[in-house]
């Protein structure tokens, strides 16, 4: 299982693309919202801990359909798939290779954009967990997504229509989660239930992702 | 017409769009029905 | 003899058809009857007057867009289980009608809620709701129009209805807890469970049977064409395969 993880690490940072493009458009993304709200100072704040979290889910879509892609195309997928190695492990692994390279990122970089959006001082560690947390959801369903579209030709943006409305309850609590901190307040509930939706993925989407798998390997 | 008073626009705004909304989805079930069912004829008839 | 000998296409075929007439005649009744009851001959509501007429179509297009999306998911389940072809179709074939009843369900809610907001779109949890279940229904029909083997399809659809039925009682109650702040407070109380006066009541009933009758008719119709086009499809390899 390490051997697998550590392979589609290295595959993902030699392609270069995951990596930095998921970061390059979260930030694009942030640095567009000015422009298009206006800079007000009071406004940016209003709204930047949604931005961020919107911003951070467009961006873990983005390496969303090579999860899979790249092994289906040369065979290695259906190759993996008679290997002892359960595709519901293997499902896993590549979400969490997934988070590692675009989910893990997005929570380190967000501070400084969220300085950008002049998010409330207060709000910065809420910030980076409420990512820290939610975005191995984002990761998991994605590759369930994924896996759903994998076999199609341009599935990509099939694949962002399927995806986007199954994040919507994560994406409520972050987002959620940030304001509060930003107004002072306690955001243990939002947290907790985004840390609900997380387990909650990832201990069924796995099963759902091989399934899914299994169907279009046949 | 009972009187509808200020609320007109809302309530026939509703009835008109919801019955051309059904009438939408019938009129294409119904049309897309009668074509398979001629196509299949056709193609039970030739083979 | 088993329920399931029903499920084979041509078994299915041949009850559906005059029991497609029926349905069909008395959804057309019921449905006219409890619109044209609500709409001419009942009195306004006290609290808000004349909009009331609005539940009508409102309370059975909500009714029928969350019960097409479980008539879904019971077919996915059976497809999955037990691989009959026209359980695949039915659930296919019911799409479109949800997605119908979803988008009535969203217009006339916006304006219902129209007068009581003062705008026509107010992000209230009950149609941020519908509208999360709009996206679910275009994403299954989206998958399905995309895959070309139909049994490949019926599988992944089968999945993503099971998920997305997870996600969409999740979002509704993420959507409950992200519309506590709403300035206004509650939410608006449309629904059935408010204590309605008889007179309001007995021909919503109506209405509300018109609309499960008409989603019946609807997807006994459509499974039919779904039938027919399979079995031209497989006409079609065979001939060409000759």
């Amino acid at each position: 299982m390490k051997a697998l993880l550590l392979r589609d690490l290295k595959l993902a940072i030699r392609a270069g693309g995951g990596f930095g493009l998921g970061l390059a458009f979260f930030l694009i993304v942030v640095v567009l919202v000015p422009f298009g709200v206006g800079p007000t100072t009071e406004l940016l704040s209003a709204i930047a801990p949604g931005i961020l979290w919107v911003a951070a889910l467009l961006a873990a879509l983005l390496s969303l359909d090579r999860i899979f892609a790249l092994d289906y195309e040369d065979g290695a997928l259906a190759l993996l798939a008679t290997s002892p190695l359960p595709l519901e492990a293997l499902s896993l692994i590549k979400a969490v290779a997934h988070w590692i390279t675009t989910g893990l990122p997005l929570c380190l970089a967000a501070p400084a954009l969220g300085f950008l959006l002049q998010l409330t001082p207060q709000a910065y560690g809420m910030l980076i967990f409420s990512l820290l947390i939610g975005t191995p959801a984002l990761s998991m369903i994605g590759t369930f997504g994924a896996a759903l579209t994998v076999g199609l030709r341009r599935g990509g943006l099939l694949l962002s229509l399927l995806v986007l409305p199954l994040y919507v309850p994560t994406l409520i609590m972050g987002a959620d989660a940030v304001r509060r901190a930003a107004d002072g307040q306690d955001a243990t509930t939002p947290l907790m239930l985004a840390g609900v939706i997380t387990l909650g993925s990832l201990a069924i989407l796995p099963f759902a992702t091989a399934a899914a798998l299994r169907v279009t390997l046949r | 017409m009972p009187d509808l008073g200020d609320y007109a626009f809302e309530i026939l705004m509703s009835y008109g769009i919801s019955i051309a909304l059904l009438i939408a989805i019938i009129g294409v079930s119904w049309v897309q029905a009668r074509r398979a069912k001629a196509a299949l004829q056709e193609i039970e008839r030739d083979g | 003899m088993s329920l399931w000998e029903y499920a084979n296409p041509k078994k299915f075929m041949e009850w559906t058809g005059p029991v497609l007439v029926w349905v069909a005649i008395l959804a057309a009744i019921c449905t006219v009857v409890g619109l044209v009851w609500g709409f001419f001959f009942t009195p306004d509501d006290f609290r808000q007057g004349s909009t009331v007429k609005i539940i009508y179509l409102h309370v059975p297009s909500a009714l029928m867009a969350i019960n097409a999306w479980l008539m879904m998911l019971v077919a996915s389940l059976i497809w999955l289980v037990r691989r009959h072809h026209v359980s695949a179709l039915a659930a296919k074939a019911a799409a479109p009608v949800g997605v119908t009843m979803t988008m009535i369900a969203l217009v006339t809610g916006a304006l219902w809620g129209a007068p009581i907001w003062g705008t026509y779109w107010e992000w209230d949890p009950r149609l941020t709701s519908f509208l999360i279940l709009f996206l679910f229904y275009l994403g299954y029909m989206a998958l399905w129009a995309a895959i070309e083997d139909p049994d490949t399809a019926a599988d992944l659809t089968s999945i993503l209805c099971i998920v997305g039925s997870i996600f969409a009682i999740l979002s509704r109650y993420a959507a409950q807890f992200w519309a506590q702040g709403l300035h206004q407070g509650a939410s608006l109380s449309l629904d059935k469970e408010e204590n309605v006066a008889d007179v309001f009541w007995i021909p919503l009933l109506v209405a509300m049977a018109g609309f499960v009758l008409l989603f019946l008719a609807l997807v006994l119709l459509r499974t039919r064409t779904e039938v027919r086009l399979r079995r031209m499809k497989a006409l079609q390899a065979r001939a060409r395969r000759a």
